[in-house]
């Protein structure tokens, strides 16, 4: 777990996995059974660390945070299949700048061109 | 001034209206691309450059004869030590319009960039989160989703290509290695920076024919030069399967055919009619002293606004 984004990944990984809200101390614990799994001598996680990327993934609107209970608990505000289904709706859809801002190996085609193209293939 | 006021103004008309109309009505860019391309660029960029300068030159009129004169003329009623009389109602209204023109043109783009900037981060920080890294392929995402598509994401060095799990089902190698030599002639190229200034230019004059034209053109020309860089490498009929193959496996999905029908009024379908008809047909590209003509009409055309504007007394 070398960088910052390679963490919040991983605690987003954890935080999509648990239906429940869990701790900063909780998180810290698991990333780290998983840490030495992968690499025996991986150096042990604070806490500030496991906080500072729970903040930051808190401001991209990605993590929400309990604040009944203290510690604080963490939870995914929405589910791994809900981004990917966003993420797609963008990469698909018809926002403006779309194509200025993604560029698709192939765009929408209109059906004249499906004909074409299946008949390309040697479907009828 | 006067004349050359009248002439910008001719010029500005004319690569308002009927060149952008020949030209994307045009068959023979798809066989010279990047002359197109150039030509394109130059006739946004004269056709800006007459409007603004058309209005500022005939604004001047009064305040001298030359555009060095007639600018030093308004710096004078700027600073308040020469009468606005002498500008008169009419050539004060002609200089406000290129004021704000100008402004407007600068404003969009930087807004257009920011916008650009600001989807392409936002978009960037989910993907990281949702992607894992391709282990062959450096600069390459994969995305856990069934629907076959391959995008690439610029951003200087964080550019990325992205390709989903039902892409790399669906595709033989050969057929991946066409797609992936497409995206990277993209990215490559820095084909974004012609779209996001060719949108720009959309959505700062949306009424005006040339600057739709334009933008539906390029982004045709920017496709063809991809592919025109894969064929390098791949055989025709690779490139042919792997865009039939993607166009018909993304055709299939529910979701797609929902969005579909939004996107075909700003999704280009003449793109993909473009890059097929051109794959397609047996056309050869341009001869070099074509395509040569074509640039040096380009260069032209963005020499002579520039030249009426800058070298004093071309035209009385």
């Amino acid at each position: 777990m070398a960088t910052l984004g390679d963490l919040e990944r991983a605690v987003m990984d954890l935080l999509w996995e648990h239906q429940e809200a869990i701790t900063a101390n909780n998180l810290r614990d698991l990333l780290s059974q998983r840490a030495s799994i992968d690499n025996a001598e991986a150096r042990p996680l604070a806490v500030t660390t496991v906080l500072t990327v729970l903040s930051r993934l808190e401001k991209k609107g990605l993590v929400e945070r309990e604040r009944s209970s203290r510690p604080h608990r963490y939870r995914a505000v929405t589910s791994r299949e809900e981004h990917t289904a966003e993420l797609m709706m963008e990469v698909l859809g018809s926002a403006p700048d779309r194509e200025a801002v993604l560029a698709r190996f192939i765009g929408t085609v209109s059906a004249g061109e499906a004909q074409t193209l299946r008949k390309l293939l040697g479907h009828s | 001034m006067f004349w050359t006021s009248w002439f910008l103004a001719a010029l500005a008309v004319i690569l308002a209206w009927p060149v952008p109309v020949f030209l994307s009505r045009a068959a023979w860019p798809a066989r010279a691309p990047f002359a197109a391309m150039v030509l394109w660029q130059s006739i946004a960029l004269a056709g800006g450059l007459s409007m603004i300068g058309a209005m500022l030159c005939w604004g001047l009129v009064p305040l001298g004869e030359t555009l060095p004169s007639g600018l030093h003329g308004l710096l004078g009623i700027v600073l308040g030590s020469e009468s606005l009389d002498a500008l008169g109602i009419l050539h004060a209204f002609a200089l406000s319009a290129a004021a704000l023109l100008t402004a407007h043109l600068v404003f969009t783009l930087w807004l257009t960039y920011f916008r650009i900037n600001r989807q392409r981060r936002k978009h960037r920080d989910l993907l990281h989160l949702l992607s894992s890294p391709s282990h062959d392929r450096p600069g390459t995402l994969v995305l856990n989703h069934q629907a076959p598509v391959a995008y690439c994401l610029p951003g200087g060095s964080r550019s990325v290509t992205v390709l989903s799990d039902g892409l790399l089902e669906l595709l033989s190698p050969d057929e991946l290695r066409a797609v992936l030599l497409h995206e990277q002639t993209h990215l490559a190229q820095r084909h974004h920076l012609l779209l996001w200034a060719f949108a720009a230019w959309r959505s700062a004059l949306p009424w005006l024919p040339t600057s739709k034209l334009a933008q539906e053109s390029v982004s045709s020309l920017i496709e063809i030069m991809a592919d025109d860089v894969a064929l390098r490498s791949v055989d025709k009929p690779t490139l042919v399967t792997a865009i039939a193959l993607v166009a018909s496996g993304s055709d299939q999905l529910p979701a797609d055919a929902i969005i579909a029908g939004q996107a075909a009024q700003i999704d280009t379908p003449t793109t993909t009619s473009a890059r097929l008809s051109k794959l397609l047909g047996t056309a050869p590209a341009l001869s070099l002293f074509a395509k040569l003509c074509v640039v040096a009409a380009a260069l032209l055309l963005l020499a002579v606004p520039t030249a009426l504007l800058v070298v004093p007394g071309i035209l009385p």
